[in-house]
């Protein structure tokens, strides 16, 4: 079934801030095999120029799906999760994500689509820190595809 | 923002040092607790067929994180990259057996943009597919 097209343009308030620390950034490091002393020895980032500990660029995928969580699983929306797969991902950044950042998640749905049975649903998160300071956008296309005829 | 790279030193078609990664079913489960990404598609062999996946398949999200280190090695701070955005073509799909699978990423320098930026286009297979479509980085340069 299709979805419901008038959630299109729907901005959810922003999340309550997440708190980047440097183990997490280090365990997810770690999780991707990174050997980058920039995401686990603060004075490795500092030769680079930055304040802390970054985090890698996807990282902060984990906190924009969250937000995007609410949109997701919103059953009036009606999108079957267990038939979701990613279809893109993009991210535009200002700056790198760093430990010690509070950062706040406004999600959008930019487009609604159906395309050969397949669910398409485009979500906008913007990522702003604590100061209200761009941080990174987030864009993510999920595709819920058809069930197969039984 | 530091890049080991200069920009006077590259020119379109410039290629990265290509990369070859590891995963296995132990990766997928490690990337699942630090990402907080628990779709049993991504560790549940009998979930994933019931949803009509040949098997268990790698994060989406993963296989980025691993397609860009080809660019962020090659530059030294991963802070200097400005965009990066992908399109999942095919999965990553994850044998149940010590082996796991390969991706294997490849990239070049595609265009020369201002402000001392360049476009790195990478390539991403995985058992000879292409796993990764439009995939794209925008990087400053020293």
């Amino acid at each position: 079934m299709a979805l419901d097209q008038s959630f299109v343009g729907r901005t959810y308030p922003p999340t309550a801030p997440y708190e980047v620390g440097r183990e997490k950034i280090r365990e997810f490091a770690e999780a991707v095999g990174e050997t980058n002393p920039v995401y686990t020895d603060p004075e490795a980032a500092k030769a680079f120029g930055h304040s802390d500990v970054i985090a890698p660029p996807t990282f902060v995928f984990s906190i924009t799906f969250r937000a995007a969580g609410e949109v997701v699983e919103d059953p009036q929306l009606g999108l079957d999760y267990s038939r979701v797969v990613h279809g893109d991902q993009k991210f535009a950044y200002s700056r790198p994500v760093r430990a010690g950042d509070r950062l706040t998640v406004t999600s959008t749905i930019e487009a609604i689509k159906s395309l050969a049975g397949n669910d398409i649903l485009d979500v906008r998160g913007e990522v702003h820190d604590e100061a209200g300071e761009h941080v990174v956008t987030a864009w993510t296309k999920l595709v819920a595809r058809a069930a197969e005829e039984a | 923002m530091t890049a080991k790279i200069a920009y006077d030193d590259v020119e379109v078609g410039t290629e990265l040092p290509t990369r070859t990664f590891p995963v296995t079913r132990a990766t997928l489960v490690r990337y699942a607790g630090a990402s907080g990404d628990f779709n049993p598609i991504h560790w549940n062999e009998k979930f994933a067929k019931d949803v009509g996946l040949p098997d268990v398949i790698a994060h989406g999200m993963f296989t980025m994180a691993e397609a860009i280190r080809v660019v962020t090695d090659w530059t030294g701070d991963p802070g200097a990259v400005v965009e990066y955005g992908v399109r999942f073509t095919k999965p990553v799909v994850v044998p149940n057996d010590d082996r796991g699978a390969l991706i294997e990423v490849s990239g070049k320098v595609a265009a020369k943009l201002d402000d001392n930026s360049v476009r790195v286009d990478l390539t991403a297979t995985s058992g000879g597919q292409k796993v990764l479509g439009m995939s794209r980085a925008v990087v400053r340069l020293a």
